[in-house]
Protein backbone atom coordinates (compact mmCIF):
# COMPACT_ATOMS: atom_id res chain seq x y z
CA UNK A 1 0.00 0.00 0.00
CA UNK A 2 1.23 3.50 -0.81
CA UNK A 3 2.12 5.77 2.08
CA UNK A 4 -0.33 8.42 0.87
CA UNK A 5 -3.15 5.90 1.37
CA UNK A 6 -2.18 4.69 4.83
CA UNK A 7 -4.19 6.40 7.52
CA UNK A 8 -3.74 6.10 11.28
CA UNK A 9 -6.66 4.82 13.32
CA UNK A 10 -8.47 7.11 15.74
CA UNK A 11 -6.48 5.91 18.72
CA UNK A 12 -3.22 6.10 16.79
CA UNK A 13 -4.06 9.68 15.77
CA UNK A 14 -4.37 10.70 19.42
CA UNK A 15 -1.10 9.00 20.31
CA UNK A 16 0.70 10.55 17.32
CA UNK A 17 -0.69 13.96 18.17
CA UNK A 18 0.67 13.87 21.73
CA UNK A 19 3.98 12.39 20.64
CA UNK A 20 5.80 15.64 19.69
CA UNK A 21 4.66 17.31 22.93
CA UNK A 22 5.92 14.38 25.01
CA UNK A 23 9.16 14.30 23.02
CA UNK A 24 9.84 18.00 23.66
CA UNK A 25 9.04 17.58 27.35
CA UNK A 26 11.36 14.56 27.69
CA UNK A 27 14.16 16.31 25.81
CA UNK A 28 13.82 19.32 28.10
CA UNK A 29 13.67 17.17 31.25
CA UNK A 30 16.80 15.25 30.22
CA UNK A 31 18.68 18.41 29.35
CA UNK A 32 17.63 20.05 32.60
CA UNK A 33 18.64 17.00 34.64
CA UNK A 34 22.04 16.80 32.95
CA UNK A 35 22.78 20.48 33.66
CA UNK A 36 21.48 20.34 37.24
CA UNK A 37 23.63 17.23 37.90
CA UNK A 38 26.72 19.23 37.02
CA UNK A 39 25.66 22.45 38.75
CA UNK A 40 22.67 22.41 41.13
CA UNK A 41 22.59 26.26 40.96
CA UNK A 42 22.03 26.24 37.18
CA UNK A 43 19.33 28.74 36.16
CA UNK A 44 19.15 28.11 32.42
CA UNK A 45 17.07 24.94 32.38
CA UNK A 46 15.13 24.74 35.65
CA UNK A 47 13.62 21.34 36.46
CA UNK A 48 9.99 20.85 35.35
CA UNK A 49 9.04 20.47 39.01
CA UNK A 50 10.64 23.85 39.77
CA UNK A 51 8.69 25.46 36.93
CA UNK A 52 5.47 23.94 38.25
CA UNK A 53 6.23 25.30 41.73
CA UNK A 54 6.94 28.74 40.30
CA UNK A 55 3.75 28.60 38.24
CA UNK A 56 1.66 27.82 41.31
CA UNK A 57 3.37 30.61 43.26
CA UNK A 58 2.80 33.06 40.38
CA UNK A 59 -0.90 32.39 40.01
CA UNK A 60 -1.70 32.31 43.74
CA UNK A 61 0.68 34.58 45.67
CA UNK A 62 -0.16 38.30 45.74
CA UNK A 63 2.55 40.86 45.20
CA UNK A 64 3.88 42.20 48.52
CA UNK A 65 3.82 45.83 47.46
CA UNK A 66 0.56 46.14 45.56
CA UNK A 67 -1.39 43.20 46.94
CA UNK A 68 -2.37 42.11 43.42
CA UNK A 69 -1.53 38.78 41.94
CA UNK A 70 0.78 40.07 39.21
CA UNK A 71 0.22 37.08 36.95
CA UNK A 72 -3.48 37.83 36.57
CA UNK A 73 -2.94 41.57 36.37
CA UNK A 74 -0.44 41.03 33.53
CA UNK A 75 -2.80 38.66 31.79
CA UNK A 76 -5.71 41.07 32.10
CA UNK A 77 -3.67 44.04 30.87
CA UNK A 78 -2.28 42.17 27.89
CA UNK A 79 -5.60 40.65 26.87
CA UNK A 80 -7.26 44.03 27.11
CA UNK A 81 -4.67 45.59 24.81
CA UNK A 82 -4.79 42.66 22.44
CA UNK A 83 -8.60 42.62 22.39
CA UNK A 84 -8.83 46.35 21.79
CA UNK A 85 -6.18 46.29 19.08
CA UNK A 86 -7.55 43.27 17.26
CA UNK A 87 -11.14 44.48 17.65
CA UNK A 88 -10.39 47.92 16.21
CA UNK A 89 -8.37 46.35 13.39
CA UNK A 90 -11.12 43.89 12.56
CA UNK A 91 -13.69 46.66 12.39
CA UNK A 92 -11.49 48.88 10.19
CA UNK A 93 -10.50 45.88 8.08
CA UNK A 94 -14.11 44.85 7.57
CA UNK A 95 -15.40 48.30 6.64
CA UNK A 96 -12.44 49.21 4.44
CA UNK A 97 -12.35 45.74 2.89
CA UNK A 98 -16.03 45.94 1.99
CA UNK A 99 -15.69 49.43 0.56
CA UNK A 100 -12.58 48.55 -1.49
CA UNK A 101 -14.01 45.25 -2.65
CA UNK A 102 -17.44 46.57 -3.60
CA UNK A 103 -16.93 50.10 -4.90
CA UNK A 104 -14.65 50.56 -7.92
CA UNK A 105 -14.10 54.24 -7.07
CA UNK A 106 -12.86 53.43 -3.55
CA UNK A 107 -10.80 50.56 -4.95
CA UNK A 108 -9.13 52.81 -7.52
CA UNK A 109 -8.33 55.33 -4.79
CA UNK A 110 -7.13 53.15 -1.93
CA UNK A 111 -6.00 49.71 -3.05
CA UNK A 112 -2.57 50.93 -4.14
CA UNK A 113 -2.25 53.05 -1.02
CA UNK A 114 -3.08 50.13 1.27
CA UNK A 115 -0.60 47.87 -0.56
CA UNK A 116 2.19 50.38 -0.02
CA UNK A 117 1.18 51.09 3.59
CA UNK A 118 1.22 47.40 4.42
CA UNK A 119 4.91 47.36 3.51
CA UNK A 120 5.81 49.80 6.31
CA UNK A 121 7.43 47.71 9.04
CA UNK A 122 5.26 48.42 12.11
CA UNK A 123 8.08 47.97 14.63
CA UNK A 124 10.10 50.61 12.81
CA UNK A 125 7.45 53.21 13.56
CA UNK A 126 7.02 52.14 17.19
CA UNK A 127 9.26 55.03 18.35
CA UNK A 128 7.00 57.44 16.45
CA UNK A 129 4.00 55.99 18.28
CA UNK A 130 5.73 56.42 21.63
CA UNK A 131 6.57 60.02 20.74
CA UNK A 132 3.07 60.83 19.48
CA UNK A 133 0.91 58.87 21.89
CA UNK A 134 3.24 58.74 24.89
CA UNK A 135 4.17 55.58 26.72
CA UNK A 136 0.63 54.74 27.82
CA UNK A 137 -1.94 52.27 26.59
CA UNK A 138 -2.71 54.09 23.34
CA UNK A 139 0.64 53.50 21.72
CA UNK A 140 0.55 49.76 22.49
CA UNK A 141 -2.94 49.33 21.09
CA UNK A 142 -1.96 51.52 18.15
CA UNK A 143 1.01 49.29 17.34
CA UNK A 144 -1.22 46.21 17.22
CA UNK A 145 -3.72 48.09 15.04
CA UNK A 146 -1.06 49.43 12.68
CA UNK A 147 0.59 46.03 12.56
CA UNK A 148 -2.37 43.94 11.47
CA UNK A 149 -4.90 46.31 9.89
CA UNK A 150 -3.26 46.51 6.44
CA UNK A 151 -3.24 42.73 6.24
CA UNK A 152 -6.90 42.55 7.26
CA UNK A 153 -7.95 45.20 4.74
CA UNK A 154 -6.09 43.52 1.91
CA UNK A 155 -7.34 40.08 2.81
CA UNK A 156 -10.96 41.12 3.19
CA UNK A 157 -11.11 43.26 0.06
CA UNK A 158 -9.70 40.26 -1.80
CA UNK A 159 -12.37 38.02 -0.26
CA UNK A 160 -15.10 40.44 -1.33
CA UNK A 161 -13.71 40.39 -4.86
CA UNK A 162 -13.77 36.59 -4.77
CA UNK A 163 -17.52 36.47 -4.12
CA UNK A 164 -19.04 35.14 -7.35
CA UNK A 165 -20.26 38.02 -9.52
CA UNK A 166 -23.43 36.03 -10.13
CA UNK A 167 -24.58 36.72 -6.58
CA UNK A 168 -24.23 40.48 -7.00
CA UNK A 169 -26.03 40.37 -10.35
CA UNK A 170 -28.76 38.26 -8.81
CA UNK A 171 -29.19 40.71 -5.94
CA UNK A 172 -29.49 43.57 -8.44
CA UNK A 173 -32.20 41.74 -10.37
CA UNK A 174 -34.06 41.43 -7.06
CA UNK A 175 -33.96 45.20 -6.77
CA UNK A 176 -31.20 45.57 -4.16
CA UNK A 177 -29.41 48.91 -3.81
CA UNK A 178 -25.64 49.15 -3.22
CA UNK A 179 -26.32 49.48 0.51
CA UNK A 180 -28.55 46.42 0.60
CA UNK A 181 -26.02 44.42 -1.43
CA UNK A 182 -23.26 45.32 1.02
CA UNK A 183 -25.40 44.65 4.11
CA UNK A 184 -27.22 41.52 3.03
CA UNK A 185 -24.90 39.86 0.51
CA UNK A 186 -21.27 40.97 0.87
CA UNK A 187 -21.17 41.49 4.66
CA UNK A 188 -22.56 38.09 5.71
CA UNK A 189 -20.51 36.33 3.04
CA UNK A 190 -17.20 37.79 4.26
CA UNK A 191 -17.92 37.43 8.00
CA UNK A 192 -16.48 33.88 8.17
CA UNK A 193 -13.49 35.18 6.21
CA UNK A 194 -13.08 37.99 8.72
CA UNK A 195 -12.87 35.51 11.57
CA UNK A 196 -10.42 33.44 9.54
CA UNK A 197 -8.29 36.51 8.84
CA UNK A 198 -8.39 37.56 12.51
CA UNK A 199 -7.24 34.08 13.49
CA UNK A 200 -4.31 34.36 11.10
CA UNK A 201 -3.40 37.81 12.37
CA UNK A 202 -3.46 36.81 16.07
CA UNK A 203 0.15 35.60 15.81
CA UNK A 204 1.47 38.96 14.55
CA UNK A 205 -0.83 40.75 17.03
CA UNK A 206 0.84 38.95 19.96
CA UNK A 207 4.23 39.76 18.47
CA UNK A 208 3.50 43.48 18.29
CA UNK A 209 1.90 43.48 21.74
CA UNK A 210 4.84 41.80 23.45
CA UNK A 211 7.30 43.99 21.59
CA UNK A 212 5.58 47.18 22.72
CA UNK A 213 5.20 45.90 26.29
CA UNK A 214 8.85 44.91 26.38
CA UNK A 215 9.96 48.41 25.55
CA UNK A 216 7.76 50.58 27.76
CA UNK A 217 5.14 49.33 30.14
CA UNK A 218 4.25 48.83 33.80
CA UNK A 219 2.43 45.56 33.45
CA UNK A 220 1.58 42.96 30.83
CA UNK A 221 2.82 39.52 29.95
CA UNK A 222 5.55 40.81 27.64
CA UNK A 223 6.68 43.37 30.23
CA UNK A 224 7.03 40.69 32.91
CA UNK A 225 9.05 38.39 30.68
CA UNK A 226 11.49 41.11 29.77
CA UNK A 227 11.65 42.30 33.38
CA UNK A 228 12.57 38.96 34.93
CA UNK A 229 15.07 38.32 32.15
CA UNK A 230 17.45 40.50 34.21
CA UNK A 231 17.41 37.91 37.00
CA UNK A 232 17.72 34.98 34.60
CA UNK A 233 14.40 33.76 36.04
CA UNK A 234 13.86 31.10 33.44
CA UNK A 235 11.15 29.45 35.52
CA UNK A 236 9.03 32.63 35.39
CA UNK A 237 9.76 33.23 31.71
CA UNK A 238 8.84 29.68 30.76
CA UNK A 239 5.63 29.83 32.79
CA UNK A 240 4.64 33.02 30.98
CA UNK A 241 5.60 31.63 27.57
CA UNK A 242 3.52 28.51 28.14
CA UNK A 243 0.64 30.66 29.37
CA UNK A 244 0.80 32.96 26.31
CA UNK A 245 0.90 29.95 24.01
CA UNK A 246 -2.11 28.46 25.78
CA UNK A 247 -4.01 31.77 25.57
CA UNK A 248 -3.28 32.11 21.86
CA UNK A 249 -4.37 28.53 21.27
CA UNK A 250 -7.60 29.01 23.23
CA UNK A 251 -8.38 32.27 21.40
CA UNK A 252 -7.89 30.51 18.09
CA UNK A 253 -10.10 27.63 19.18
CA UNK A 254 -12.79 30.01 20.42
CA UNK A 255 -12.82 31.95 17.15
CA UNK A 256 -13.04 28.75 15.16
CA UNK A 257 -15.99 27.39 17.08
CA UNK A 258 -17.62 30.83 17.00
CA UNK A 259 -17.34 30.83 13.22
CA UNK A 260 -18.81 27.33 13.03
CA UNK A 261 -21.67 28.27 15.28
CA UNK A 262 -22.53 31.61 13.67
CA UNK A 263 -22.01 30.63 10.04
CA UNK A 264 -23.03 27.00 9.65
CA UNK A 265 -23.56 27.57 5.92
CA UNK A 266 -19.90 28.42 5.35
CA UNK A 267 -18.75 24.79 5.48
CA UNK A 268 -15.14 23.75 5.85
CA UNK A 269 -13.70 26.62 3.83
CA UNK A 270 -15.14 29.09 6.31
CA UNK A 271 -12.99 27.75 9.11
CA UNK B 1 -44.39 47.10 -31.36
CA UNK B 2 -42.41 44.13 -30.16
CA UNK B 3 -41.58 43.68 -26.51
CA UNK B 4 -37.85 43.10 -26.74
CA UNK B 5 -36.18 44.77 -29.66
CA UNK B 6 -32.52 44.26 -30.59
CA UNK B 7 -31.21 46.48 -33.38
CA UNK B 8 -27.85 45.84 -35.13
CA UNK B 9 -26.13 45.01 -31.87
CA UNK B 10 -22.42 44.22 -31.89
CA UNK B 11 -20.05 43.33 -29.07
CA UNK B 12 -16.27 43.53 -29.16
CA UNK B 13 -13.81 42.45 -26.50
CA UNK B 14 -10.94 44.76 -27.34
CA UNK B 15 -10.62 44.50 -31.11
CA UNK B 16 -12.01 40.99 -31.17
CA UNK B 17 -15.59 40.78 -32.43
CA UNK B 18 -17.89 38.43 -30.51
CA UNK B 19 -21.24 39.42 -31.95
CA UNK B 20 -21.99 41.44 -35.07
CA UNK B 21 -25.20 42.65 -36.71
CA UNK B 22 -27.60 40.98 -34.29
CA UNK B 23 -31.21 41.92 -34.97
CA UNK B 24 -34.13 40.43 -33.10
CA UNK B 25 -37.75 41.20 -32.38
CA UNK B 26 -39.49 39.30 -29.62
CA UNK B 27 -43.15 39.62 -28.63
CA UNK B 28 -44.25 39.54 -25.02
CA UNK B 29 -44.74 36.03 -23.69
CA UNK B 30 -42.46 34.27 -26.18
CA UNK B 31 -40.03 31.58 -25.03
CA UNK B 32 -36.75 31.99 -26.89
CA UNK B 33 -34.09 29.29 -26.83
CA UNK B 34 -30.57 30.39 -27.70
CA UNK B 35 -28.30 27.64 -29.00
CA UNK B 36 -24.89 27.54 -30.62
CA UNK B 37 -21.36 26.25 -30.22
CA UNK B 38 -19.28 27.18 -27.18
CA UNK B 39 -17.84 30.66 -27.43
CA UNK B 40 -20.32 31.80 -30.08
CA UNK B 41 -21.53 34.66 -27.95
CA UNK B 42 -24.94 33.43 -26.84
CA UNK B 43 -24.12 33.91 -23.16
CA UNK B 44 -22.66 37.32 -24.00
CA UNK B 45 -25.95 38.14 -25.71
CA UNK B 46 -27.85 37.06 -22.59
CA UNK B 47 -25.62 39.21 -20.40
CA UNK B 48 -26.36 42.17 -22.65
CA UNK B 49 -30.09 41.53 -22.27
CA UNK B 50 -29.47 41.44 -18.53
CA UNK B 51 -27.53 44.69 -18.87
CA UNK B 52 -24.57 43.18 -17.07
CA UNK B 53 -22.60 44.06 -20.21
CA UNK B 54 -23.26 46.82 -22.68
CA UNK B 55 -23.21 46.33 -26.44
CA UNK B 56 -20.35 47.99 -28.33
CA UNK B 57 -22.81 49.15 -30.97
CA UNK B 58 -26.54 49.05 -31.62
CA UNK B 59 -29.37 49.21 -29.15
CA UNK B 60 -31.58 46.97 -27.07
CA UNK B 61 -34.98 48.09 -25.85
CA UNK B 62 -37.33 46.27 -23.51
CA UNK B 63 -40.95 47.40 -23.62
CA UNK B 64 -39.90 50.40 -25.73
CA UNK B 65 -37.36 51.65 -23.19
CA UNK B 66 -33.59 51.38 -23.65
CA UNK B 67 -31.64 49.51 -20.98
CA UNK B 68 -30.39 51.57 -18.07
CA UNK B 69 -26.81 50.32 -17.79
CA UNK B 70 -27.18 47.93 -14.87
CA UNK B 71 -29.24 44.84 -13.99
CA UNK B 72 -32.66 45.67 -12.64
CA UNK B 73 -35.81 44.11 -11.33
CA UNK B 74 -37.47 43.96 -14.76
CA UNK B 75 -35.20 41.12 -15.82
CA UNK B 76 -34.73 38.06 -13.62
CA UNK B 77 -31.77 35.73 -14.04
CA UNK B 78 -30.95 32.14 -13.23
CA UNK B 79 -27.36 31.05 -13.70
CA UNK B 80 -26.01 27.54 -13.96
CA UNK B 81 -24.26 27.97 -10.59
CA UNK B 82 -24.19 30.49 -7.74
CA UNK B 83 -27.79 31.50 -8.32
CA UNK B 84 -28.99 31.40 -4.73
CA UNK B 85 -27.49 33.04 -1.66
CA UNK B 86 -25.55 30.39 0.26
CA UNK B 87 -25.79 32.27 3.57
CA UNK B 88 -29.59 32.44 3.63
CA UNK B 89 -32.02 29.67 4.38
CA UNK B 90 -34.22 28.43 1.55
CA UNK B 91 -37.13 30.52 2.84
CA UNK B 92 -35.00 33.64 3.26
CA UNK B 93 -33.80 33.24 -0.30
CA UNK B 94 -37.39 33.68 -1.49
CA UNK B 95 -38.11 36.47 1.02
CA UNK B 96 -35.00 38.26 -0.28
CA UNK B 97 -36.94 39.06 -3.45
CA UNK B 98 -39.11 41.46 -1.47
CA UNK B 99 -36.72 42.29 1.40
CA UNK B 100 -33.95 43.50 -0.92
CA UNK B 101 -36.16 46.28 -2.23
CA UNK B 102 -36.28 48.00 1.16
CA UNK B 103 -33.72 50.60 2.25
CA UNK B 104 -31.64 48.30 4.47
CA UNK B 105 -32.68 44.96 3.05
CA UNK B 106 -34.77 43.79 6.02
CA UNK B 107 -38.52 43.54 6.38
CA UNK B 108 -40.32 44.34 9.62
CA UNK B 109 -43.70 43.72 11.17
CA UNK B 110 -46.66 42.97 8.93
CA UNK B 111 -44.61 43.08 5.73
CA UNK B 112 -42.31 40.46 7.21
CA UNK B 113 -45.04 37.99 8.09
CA UNK B 114 -46.74 38.63 4.76
CA UNK B 115 -43.48 37.92 2.89
CA UNK B 116 -43.03 34.80 4.99
CA UNK B 117 -46.47 33.52 4.07
CA UNK B 118 -45.90 34.28 0.38
CA UNK B 119 -42.55 32.53 0.52
CA UNK B 120 -44.10 29.47 2.15
CA UNK B 121 -46.76 29.38 -0.56
CA UNK B 122 -44.08 29.60 -3.24
CA UNK B 123 -42.04 26.85 -1.56
CA UNK B 124 -45.14 24.69 -1.30
CA UNK B 125 -45.65 25.08 -5.05
CA UNK B 126 -42.11 24.11 -5.98
CA UNK B 127 -42.08 21.27 -3.46
CA UNK B 128 -39.37 22.67 -1.20
CA UNK B 129 -41.40 23.42 1.93
CA UNK B 130 -39.82 20.50 3.79
CA UNK B 131 -36.38 22.14 3.50
CA UNK B 132 -37.51 25.74 4.10
CA UNK B 133 -35.17 26.22 7.08
CA UNK B 134 -32.12 24.57 5.56
CA UNK B 135 -29.28 26.23 3.73
CA UNK B 136 -29.01 25.78 -0.06
CA UNK B 137 -25.81 23.73 0.33
CA UNK B 138 -27.97 20.92 1.78
CA UNK B 139 -30.11 20.82 -1.39
CA UNK B 140 -29.56 18.75 -4.52
CA UNK B 141 -28.68 20.49 -7.78
CA UNK B 142 -32.23 20.26 -9.09
CA UNK B 143 -33.72 21.64 -5.89
CA UNK B 144 -31.23 24.52 -5.93
CA UNK B 145 -32.21 25.43 -9.48
CA UNK B 146 -35.91 25.21 -8.63
CA UNK B 147 -35.23 27.54 -5.73
CA UNK B 148 -33.26 29.88 -8.01
CA UNK B 149 -36.14 30.02 -10.52
CA UNK B 150 -38.70 30.57 -7.77
CA UNK B 151 -36.53 33.32 -6.30
CA UNK B 152 -36.20 35.05 -9.67
CA UNK B 153 -39.97 34.76 -10.21
CA UNK B 154 -40.73 36.14 -6.75
CA UNK B 155 -39.38 39.52 -7.89
CA UNK B 156 -42.01 39.43 -10.68
CA UNK B 157 -39.71 40.25 -13.61
CA UNK B 158 -41.10 40.99 -17.09
CA UNK B 159 -38.35 38.93 -18.70
CA UNK B 160 -36.74 35.79 -17.30
CA UNK B 161 -33.21 35.03 -18.46
CA UNK B 162 -31.83 31.53 -18.00
CA UNK B 163 -28.13 30.83 -18.57
CA UNK B 164 -27.82 27.08 -19.05
CA UNK B 165 -30.01 26.56 -16.00
CA UNK B 166 -30.12 22.78 -16.28
CA UNK B 167 -26.60 22.24 -17.60
CA UNK B 168 -25.31 20.69 -14.40
CA UNK B 169 -28.31 18.43 -13.73
CA UNK B 170 -28.73 14.73 -14.41
CA UNK B 171 -31.13 13.74 -17.24
CA UNK B 172 -34.00 12.68 -14.94
CA UNK B 173 -33.92 15.87 -12.90
CA UNK B 174 -33.67 17.82 -16.13
CA UNK B 175 -36.96 16.35 -17.39
CA UNK B 176 -38.80 17.24 -14.21
CA UNK B 177 -37.31 20.73 -14.38
CA UNK B 178 -38.62 21.08 -17.95
CA UNK B 179 -42.12 20.24 -16.73
CA UNK B 180 -41.72 22.66 -13.83
CA UNK B 181 -40.58 25.48 -16.11
CA UNK B 182 -43.35 24.83 -18.67
CA UNK B 183 -46.02 24.92 -15.98
CA UNK B 184 -44.60 28.10 -14.51
CA UNK B 185 -44.51 29.74 -17.89
CA UNK B 186 -48.07 28.73 -18.81
CA UNK B 187 -49.16 30.28 -15.54
CA UNK B 188 -47.33 33.59 -15.78
CA UNK B 189 -46.98 34.01 -19.55
CA UNK B 190 -43.71 35.81 -19.16
CA UNK B 191 -41.04 36.31 -21.78
CA UNK B 192 -38.19 33.85 -21.38
CA UNK B 193 -34.72 33.70 -22.91
CA UNK B 194 -32.85 30.47 -22.28
CA UNK B 195 -29.28 29.68 -23.28
CA UNK B 196 -28.78 25.95 -23.66
CA UNK B 197 -26.34 23.45 -25.12
CA UNK B 198 -29.08 20.87 -25.48
CA UNK B 199 -30.86 21.24 -28.83
CA UNK B 200 -33.64 18.90 -27.79
CA UNK B 201 -34.26 20.97 -24.69
CA UNK B 202 -34.24 24.14 -26.77
CA UNK B 203 -36.87 22.85 -29.18
CA UNK B 204 -38.96 21.22 -26.46
CA UNK B 205 -39.32 24.33 -24.33
CA UNK B 206 -38.93 27.18 -26.79
CA UNK B 207 -41.39 28.88 -29.13
CA UNK B 208 -38.43 29.97 -31.20
CA UNK B 209 -34.93 28.56 -31.37
CA UNK B 210 -32.23 31.05 -32.31
CA UNK B 211 -28.94 29.66 -33.55
CA UNK B 212 -25.81 31.74 -32.99
CA UNK B 213 -23.01 31.10 -35.44
CA UNK B 214 -20.37 32.89 -37.46
CA UNK B 215 -21.69 33.60 -40.96
CA UNK B 216 -18.16 34.15 -42.24
CA UNK B 217 -15.13 32.14 -41.27
CA UNK B 218 -11.54 32.98 -42.06
CA UNK B 219 -9.43 29.82 -41.66
CA UNK B 220 -6.27 31.93 -41.30
CA UNK B 221 -7.84 34.08 -38.60
CA UNK B 222 -10.77 32.33 -36.91
CA UNK B 223 -11.41 35.31 -34.68
CA UNK B 224 -11.71 37.83 -37.49
CA UNK B 225 -15.51 37.74 -37.61
CA UNK B 226 -18.16 37.75 -34.92
CA UNK B 227 -21.23 35.56 -34.61
CA UNK B 228 -24.82 36.53 -35.27
CA UNK B 229 -28.21 34.86 -35.33
CA UNK B 230 -28.01 32.56 -38.34
CA UNK B 231 -31.28 30.65 -37.94
CA UNK B 232 -34.56 31.52 -36.31
CA UNK B 233 -36.64 28.35 -36.08
CA UNK B 234 -40.31 28.23 -35.25
CA UNK B 235 -40.29 25.58 -32.56
CA UNK B 236 -44.01 25.62 -31.77
CA UNK B 237 -46.21 22.67 -32.67
CA UNK B 238 -43.45 20.18 -32.14
CA UNK B 239 -41.11 22.03 -34.45
CA UNK B 240 -43.37 21.62 -37.50
CA UNK B 241 -43.74 25.06 -39.07
CA UNK B 242 -46.66 26.54 -40.97
CA UNK B 243 -49.27 24.99 -38.68
CA UNK B 244 -50.94 28.30 -37.93
CA UNK B 245 -52.77 30.74 -40.10
CA UNK B 246 -51.15 34.12 -39.72
CA UNK B 247 -53.21 36.07 -42.22
CA UNK B 248 -56.88 36.44 -43.07
CA UNK B 249 -57.68 33.71 -45.66
CA UNK B 250 -61.47 33.59 -45.32
CA UNK B 251 -61.17 29.84 -45.67
CA UNK B 252 -62.51 27.23 -43.24
CA UNK B 253 -63.55 29.87 -40.77
CA UNK B 254 -66.39 28.80 -38.57
CA UNK B 255 -69.03 31.53 -38.40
Amino acid sequence: MRWINRKPSRAATVVLMTLPFVAVFIAYALGSEARLAVNPQDKLLPAPSAIAETAIRLVTTPDKRSGDILFWRDTFASLQRLGLGVGISALIGLLAGLAIGLLPYVRATFSGFVSVMSMVPPLAILPILFIVFGLGEVSKVALVVIGITPFLIRDLSQRVLEIPQELFVKAQTLGASSLVISLRVALPLVMPRLIQAVRLSLGPAWLFLIASEAIASQDGLGYRIFLVRRYLAMDVILTYVIWITLLAFLLDLALRSLSRKLFPWAGEDGL
Amino acid sequence: MSFVSVTSVSKYYGSRPILEHVNLEVSEGEFISLVGASGCGKSTFLRMLLDQERPTGGSITVDGRPLTGEPSQSRGIVFQRYSVFPHMSVRDNIIAASAFQTTYGWLRGAAKSQARRDADTALERIGLSHVADQYPAALSGGMQQRLAIAQAMAAKPRVLLLDEPFGALDPGTRLSMHAFLSDLRDETGMTVFMVTHDLEEGFKLGDRVLVFDKPRWDPQDPEAFGATITYDFDARDGGIPYQRLTEETHVLEPH
